[in-house]
């Protein structure tokens, strides 16, 4: 709680302090894909089902705000932010029925699935001239917003949906929707059978999951000012929260936000590095390859996991024992919740 | 009177392999039916059928007097039909507190409330007071032995409060005291007004605790009746002796 209080305070400070323009523009970057690993954390993480179409939902948020402007006006400059919960909202409905027939399939076959999705998607953005531009892509009006404060809308814009998608995931953690997440990742036909609402469930943390990106979406298309199919429907934009999930640590709540506060700033600065050119993402991949290597559940687990080992050590008693004959029941057993380590 | 679980002429077909070939059992209410017969008999799938993990090819099943044909797990699990697996499958990284209320068929308004609330938990612990767990209640499930795994699974769908409870082969792998705690568990369970079908290897422990024994062979039933007679029935003894 502390620390997530003052991860927070640090967070809405920072454009405060007056930092160059490149800075906060690699902050909004970095808040973006962290709200976007976090929100993809949710089915890929939680339930286990490894999406990789998010990024469709990205490009349906961007569209829909780009879409939206050909035909509205923009004057104080906040109302794609206005906008932005009603491309969430069709994000999800469109996204519920998807995920209905997607999610029958598991595994690596609904990681298949998914990426059609995004191609299906692309290839709509490329061909539906008359709603989408095609490959001219879409203009949004410029943002009036003063040159010295100019990042910060959409600096905010993403911080709230980083802390949204990470105050959805620590509720869902907390309640029965998280107990059945973690019973449809570890076994999802045992789950069905003990009556958890497997299909229902994981619908759900689909539909919220893409709502989250395709916000995201709207707001990135907004600050670019242009949609381009290419770029709305990227597939280094799915790769990119599933890396930071991977990287920080799945299903846990700040796994994606370690991983993207790593994996976007590095990739930033080997791209300036080593230039333009393609180079960096050797680099890149280089990195994740070697912390992957040394941490393959993600560096928060196999923190926390090589923390409790050392307390473990350091108490004296071992872990209770477990055998198949149970000891004389000890009286009335009032059980006190045992921390891991034993002290009991 | 109708049974609690009737099942009349069962199908499915693997391919051209017929595992469960027009079968009908019944499964009377109070009773602890036995379900044995040699590998292959078909026994496991038509317990996969009767809980809905397969679809049959043919039949019909009632449950409690409803036609159930074709309900899914979670669907029969909430009517108060429910099953353990072969393999003792419990939720490793989950405390055994949480299979415990995982398994607490929630309605959907449920799901927003805290993982485990108190009346949850005094639930789990009256569970695992039974079940002589209360000491590693707050470890996660892959700690346990393999017996006590197959306890924990157990107790796990008497969450539910189940009518009829489907054991698949309870005791194999255990040692020989999980056996007898685990008989002790079904007499008491039974004696508590729950209904058992088990599948089981072990023939002592048949001829201890099960009362009618429905014995399959290539996916028929040929033999069902008190455990006295089946001994001595030639087609029992045909089928595991081989002519």
């Amino acid at each position: 709680m502390v620390r997530g209080g003052v991860f927070v305070a640090a967070l809405v400070a920072l454009p405060l302090l007056g930092f160059e323009h490149w800075v906060l523009n690699l902050m909004i970057f970095t808040l973006m894909y962290a709200a976007m690993s976090s929100a993809w954390n949710l089915v890929g993480g939680f339930a286990g089902y490894p999406s990789l179409g998010h990024a469709a939902f990205f490009g349906l948020g961007a569209y829909f705000v780009g879409i939206w402007f050909q035909h509205h006006d923009v004057v104080t400059g906040y109302e794609p932010f206005v906008i932005l919960p009603l491309a969430g909202l069709i994000a999800a409905v469109v996204g519920f029925p998807i995920a209905w027939v997607a999610m029958r399939t598991r595994a690596d076959v609904f990681a298949i699935v998914t990426i059609t999705l995004l191609f299906v998607a692309q290839t709509l953005a490329f061909n539906l001239d008359s709603l989408t531009g095609g490959a001219q892509g879409l203009a949004m009006p410029t943002p009036p917003f003063e040159l010295a404060r100019f990042e910060w809308p959409f600096y905010y814009a993403m911080l709230w949906l980083l802390l949204t998608s990470m105050a959805l995931t620590y509720l869902s953690m907390r309640s029965k929707v998280g107990l059945s997440l973690d019973a449809i990742r570890a076994d999802e036909d045992k789950a069905l059978g003990v009556g958890v609402h497997v299909q229902g469930v994981k619908v759900l943390a689909f539909s919220v999951s893409v709502a989250l990106v395709a916000m995201a979406g709207g707001v990135w298309a907004y600050y670019e000012t242009f949609t381009y199919p290419q770029f709305a429907f990227d597939p280094i934009i799915t790769i990119g929260m599933v890396l930071m999930c991977f990287l920080g640590g799945r299903g846990t709540l700040w796994g994606p936000v370690i991983g993207a506060f790593i994996l976007v700033p590095g990739q930033q600065y080997l791209a300036y590095r080593l230039g333009g050119s393609q180079f960096y993402l050797i680099a890149y991949a280089g990195v994740f390859l070697l912390i992957m290597l040394l941490m393959p559940r993600g560096i928060l687990p196999t923190i926390a996991d090589r923390l409790r080992r050392r307390r473990a050590i350091a108490s004296s008693s071992g872990p209770p024992p477990s055998s198949d004959v149970p000891p004389p029941s000890s009286g009335a057993g009032t059980n006190v919740p045992v921390p891991s380590g034993g002290a009991a | 009177m109708t049974a609690l679980l009737e099942v009349k002429g069962a199908r499915k077909a693997f391919g051209g392999v017929h595992a469960v070939d027009d079968c009908s059992l019944n499964v009377e209410e109070g009773s602890i039916t036995a379900l044995i017969g040699p590998n292959g008999s078909g026994k496991t799938t038509l317990f996969n059928l009767i809980t809905g993990y397969l679809k049959a090819d043919g039949g019909e099943f009632r449950f409690r007097g409803r036609d159930v044909t074709g309900s899914d797990p979670g669907a029969l699990y909430r009517q108060g039909l429910t099953r353990t697996f072969q393999q003792a499958r419990v939720f490793p990284h989950m405390s055994v507190t949480e299979n415990l209320v995982v398994a607490g068929a929630y309605r959907w308004r449920d799901l927003l409330v805290p993982r485990v609330l108190g009346r949850d938990r005094s639930r789990a612990d009256a569970l695992l007071e039974e079940f002589r767990m209360t000491h590693v209640a707050e470890l996660p499930a892959s700690e346990l032995s393999y017996g006590q795994r197959k306890l924990l699974e157990f107790a796990a769908v008497l969450m539910s409060e189940p009518r009829l409870v489907l054991l698949d082969e309870p005791t194999a792998g255990v040692n020989p005291v999980m056996i007898d705690t685990m008989e002790r568990h079904i007499r008491e369970r039974h004696a508590a007004g729950v209904t058992f079908l088990v599948v089981e290897h072990d023939m002592q422990f048949v001829m201890r605790l099960c009362d009618p024994v429905v014995v399959l062979d290539n996916g028929k039933e040929i033999f069902s009746g008190p455990p006295t007679e089946v001994q001595q029935n030639p087609l029992v003894l045909d089928a595991y002796l081989g002519t």
